[in-house]
């Protein structure tokens, strides 16, 4: 039996860097690993010690593509433990800030890391010569959702303007003027990008998933609801821990994340779509019908349309938000510590981001636990190469392994968070 | 005329947030007239066509935790005409240099249920406590502006115009009242290296340091300051270990307050 072996380095075009195993012996698929090599930089024990009211400034630092879902994340669970609850303006001003980072993470996924694997390019920067528009209103989507992260935030990376009961500062509406005109045009790009994505060629490729992501009672998901699956999961954040629990895996520095009993799921926008299309405005869900989706989609490589429509719906929520503006009276409210454990889930761009904290009496954290939408993937994206890998097996080397990353990047994998060299080795016995 | 040849950029990832190169994305309006003058020819996250060095500038994010890291600088090191440092990570081990201050192995049980496949440094090091380097650019995360005037500076062969001053010069520049004359709110700005635009205060909030200790600043005369606006000595701690915390006079500072 011939043997062979390819390798390539590092996959580029996704958020940090890992690897992939590939093993196939006698034309089967043996071994199908995603490596995570990211150096720990062990955020759950450089948070003990810390004052409650850190956290949010701390684990924004987990990832630079998106610090607002660990602020969020950080700032809910937060409250939950000291007995407060945050509504009007300032929860408004939340889910705003959120839909800027939607923005801003997608645009930068379809557009520069994986409209190039449906065309066939290495980057944005090559696609741009033959798809300059489309490259161009990308930018330009991305660059109205970082105009809403810097206004509400202060800057687009790191966002400064965050804390436990609300923000530093607050704008008022005329402060808005110029984001708005923005982002106005931006959703006229944010259709525009939804058509060109909708027309590429997707690999037939269906999995029967256990999708999970947050509900809410009337809204499309980004700071609340209860944690649920197509297969009837239905919880609150701080019954995480009885679903789903953390592997230690030998081949990752980040734990992987399943489901009690059950195994792998998905998270993200394939999820939050396929649990939540009743609670998309039906202009969108008209938009989404005429780029070819249904209600649910299961096809992975699909995800990339998806994302666009998501990018319509934050572009929209956004301009409602504004326009239905009125400041609060205070930019925060005030919160106190005691000693209590507080949890909290919110919509990641790339899925749910859970975080929990145990605080004593003086307000210092005594344990913190965070489960990156990456982690909760893992499983699942191995289990879709398996699957690819198998179906796609008399493909050339150099043609399965592109498929292989192509798969991988459907998930917009933020190995930052979780995970970190990619290197891909096809071994074939 | 034939055209010049574009000099060659890389960017590399050590242990990091990914923010810093992200920096170079966010640049929206320049990304693309940038890849006009430079030829981009590593820059894994961006690109899948990663061809061989030797290359003219290597931007650097992250900080040195692992054995293989510490191997891999010394290679970045030996292809790059010009060594840049993007961010805290990278110049001043970043925040998971918080390490530095503890038992490590009590770091990984914190985290992981077994520490059999771990492999890392008892500490998180800069840059520069491996290889030289050409120039060092501040903050957590860096400036995007300043970053684009770093890179022109170097394939100009001249010096980055970046001022060395404190936070509270731009507070100065852009108008915005003093917070901790006028609110009574413990600003860490005195101290700080410029370079974001004085944010904070502008939303009425203490600078807590992100671009890292300023040259020759007098923490001790801060830290005073700070215990006259009713900070406790745990608070003061804190502030001087963040995203810099392994940079003196951070550091020193640090080790002076606490319980």
């Amino acid at each position: 039996m011939a043997t062979r072996t390819i390798r390539v380095d590092m996959i580029a075009r996704v958020e940090g860097e890992g690897a992939l195993d590939l093993h196939i012996r006698e034309g089967k698929v043996t071994r199908a690993e995603l490596r995570i090599f990211e150096p720990p930089r062990l955020f759950e024990a450089l948070l003990r010690g810390r004052d409650f009211r850190e956290a949010p400034d701390i684990t924004a630092r987990i990832c630079g593509i998106c610090p607002v879902a660990y602020q969020m994340s950080a700032v809910h669970a937060m409250e939950q433990a000291m007995g407060v609850e945050v509504g009007g303006p300032i929860r408004d001003l939340r889910r705003l800030l959120y839909c800027g980072e939607w923005i801003e993470s997608h645009a930068l996924h379809i557009v520069m890391l994986h409209a190039p694997d449906f065309l066939g390019f290495p980057d944005a920067i090559a696609m741009a010569r033959q798809h300059g528009d489309a490259v161009r209103g990308g930018l330009l989507l991305k660059k109205a959702g970082n105009g809403l992260m810097r206004l509400l935030g202060g800057r687009e990376i790191h966002p400064i303007n965050v804390k436990v009961g609300g923000f530093y500062r607050v704008p008022d509406r005329a402060e808005f003027a110029s984001v708005e005109e923005e982002l106005k045009r931006a959703r006229h790009f944010a259709v525009q990008l939804l058509r060109w994505v909708a027309g590429f060629t997707f690999p037939a490729f269906e999995r029967d998933y256990e999708f999970v992501a947050l509900r809410h009672a009337s809204a499309y998901p980004f700071n609340e609801g209860r944690i649920v699956s197509n297969r009837g999961i239905d919880i609150a954040a701080a019954d995480y821990a009885i679903v789903f629990e953390e592997r230690h895996v030998a081949h990752s520095t980040a734990l992987q994340a399943v489901i009690k009993g059950r195994g792998s799921y998905l998270v993200g926008p394939l999820a939050r779509y396929n649990l939540n299309f009743d609670r998309l405005p039906p202009d969108i869900q008209a938009l989404a019908r005429e780029a070819g989706l249904g209600p649910v989609c299961r096809n992975p490589f699909q995800s990339i349309v998806v994302r666009a429509v998501e990018v319509i719906y934050a572009c929209d929520e956004a301009l409602r938000l504004i326009a239905a503006y009125e400041p609060p009276a205070a930019p925060a409210i005030a919160v106190e510590p005691r000693a209590a454990i507080g949890h909290a889930c919110t919509e990641a761009p790339r899925g749910i981001l859970y975080h929990r904290y145990e605080i004593t009496a003086d307000g210092s954290i005594r344990e913190a636990r965070i489960v990156p939408p990456t982690s909760q993937n893992q499983k699942s994206i191995e289990e879709d190469l398996r699957v690819v890998a198998t179906r796609d097996i008399a493909l050339p080397d150099e043609e399965l392994r592109d498929r292989c990353e192509q798969a991988i990047r459907n998930y917009d994998p933020c190995i930052s968070c979780s995970a970190h060299f990619l290197k891909l080795g096809v071994h074939r016995r | 005329m034939a055209p010049a040849r574009r000099p060659r950029l890389a960017v590399w990832k050590f242990a990091s947030c990914d923010g810093c190169q992200l920096s170079l994305l966010d640049c929206e309006d320049d990304i693309l007239a940038l890849a006009e003058v430079v030829e981009i020819a590593s820059f894994p996250e961006a690109s899948s066509a990663m061809s061989k060095g030797p290359y003219d500038i290597s931007l650097v994010e992250g900080s040195v935790t692992t054995p293989h890291d510490a191997m891999r600088i010394k290679k970045v090191r030996r292809q790059s005409r010009h060594l840049v440092t993007i961010g805290a990570c990278a110049t001043a081990g970043g925040i998971q240099a918080l390490r530095n201050f503890a038992d490590v192995d009590d770091f990984i049980a914190a985290v992981y249920a077994t520490s059999r496949y771990i492999k890392t440094l008892a500490t998180s090091t800069p840059i520069s406590a491996h290889v030289p380097v050409d120039y060092e650019l501040h903050g957590c995360p860096i400036d995007k502006t300043q970053l684009i005037e770093v890179i022109s500076a170097f394939l100009a062969g001249r010096k980055p115009a970046i001022p060395n001053q404190s936070v509270c010069i731009e507070c100065k520049q852009r108008g915005t009242v003093c917070v901790m004359v006028a609110r009574g709110t413990p600003c860490l700005g005195p101290v700080t290296h410029a370079g974001c635009g004085a944010i904070c205060p502008s939303f009425r909030r203490g600078c807590y340091g992100c671009f890292g200790p300023m040259a020759r600043p007098n923490t001790t005369a801060l830290a005073r300051e700070w215990r006259l606006l009713g900070a406790s000595e745990t608070d003061i701690q804190r502030v001087y270990r963040t995203f810099n915390a392994a940079t003196e006079p951070f550091k020193t500072e640090s080790e002076a307050h606490g319980d």
